[in-house]
């Protein structure tokens, strides 16, 4: 079954030039392949907004592990601002979450 | 031709690809590639370079070919996209990221493989393409999952 996503988005550096900021996120997702009888089904699209524009485009095949943890960075970013991240699987499910940078 | 019709094909075309812009785009052609070769070829990166400036870093030996950790990271100026390629697996594509102005081109991500095989990142950087390969012994191949 598709269930819920956690996510933390955290600023690392702090007010440094190297500051970024580290989203990592979980989704549960079977990630099933064609192999063994069992139908397949996994997620094929990934995307990552901050403050509702798009920073990340994935595109992914069944070879991501079962309830897969993604971590992306992003360059910048301030304490409060949004990150969203939502996913589309070839059975036409999603799932999304939202969270401020800590 | 005049310039009516034109006008009037575009909004034509317009029309028509307006239902498919909410479905996202999935490489057909690249992610059902059987070799990597195929697979480079379906994402227009058929001969990368080798470059040093793509970092790759995950176990040298998996034991469990079913939650390999992978952290991939490019240097190279401008990187747009990075894909990775898990050159034995029965489908190698296993993932391409396109990083918009404001990511850096980091991703860390489990994959599943099927046995020992060299992981190959492809870089895209100024419409040209660079790569890195690093091999992972897996002691139990993970692909039943």
């Amino acid at each position: 079954m598709a269930g819920p996503m956690k996510m933390r988005a955290t600023l690392a550096g702090g007010n440094t030039a190297g500051a970024h900021t580290e989203i990592r996120v979980l989704m549960t997702h079977p990630m099933t392949t064609a192999q063994g009888g069992q139908p397949l089904h996994f997620i094929q699209n990934i995307t990552v907004k901050l403050n509702g524009r798009t920073v990340v485009e994935a595109e992914v095949s069944q070879a991501v592990s079962r309830n897969p943890v993604f971590s992306f960075r992003l360059k910048g970013g301030a304490k409060g601002d949004k990150v969203e991240v939502s996913w589309l699987d070839n059975k036409g499910d999603t799932s999304r979450i939202e969270s401020a940078i800590a | 031709m005049n310039r009516l019709r034109r006008t009037l094909l575009g909004a034509l075309a317009a029309m028509l690809a307006k239902p498919f812009a909410a479905l996202a785009a999935w490489s057909e052609n690249a992610f059902g590639a059987k070799t990597t070769q195929d697979a480079l070829r379906g994402l227009g990166a058929a001969n990368p370079a080798p470059s040093k400036d793509i970092t790759i870093d995950a176990p040298q030996i998996a034991e469990n070919g079913a939650v390999v950790p992978i952290e991939i990271a490019s240097n190279i100026p401008g990187t747009t996209s990075l894909a990775v390629v898990l050159e034995k697996n029965p489908f190698p594509l296993a993932a391409k990221f396109d990083f918009k102005e404001g990511a850096l081109p980091y991703i860390k991500v489990n994959v599943k493989m099927a046995e020992t095989s060299d992981v190959r990142v492809v870089a895209t950087a100024g419409g040209r393409h660079y790569a890195a390969t690093r091999e992972i012994k897996v002691t139990i191949g993970g692909c039943g999952g």
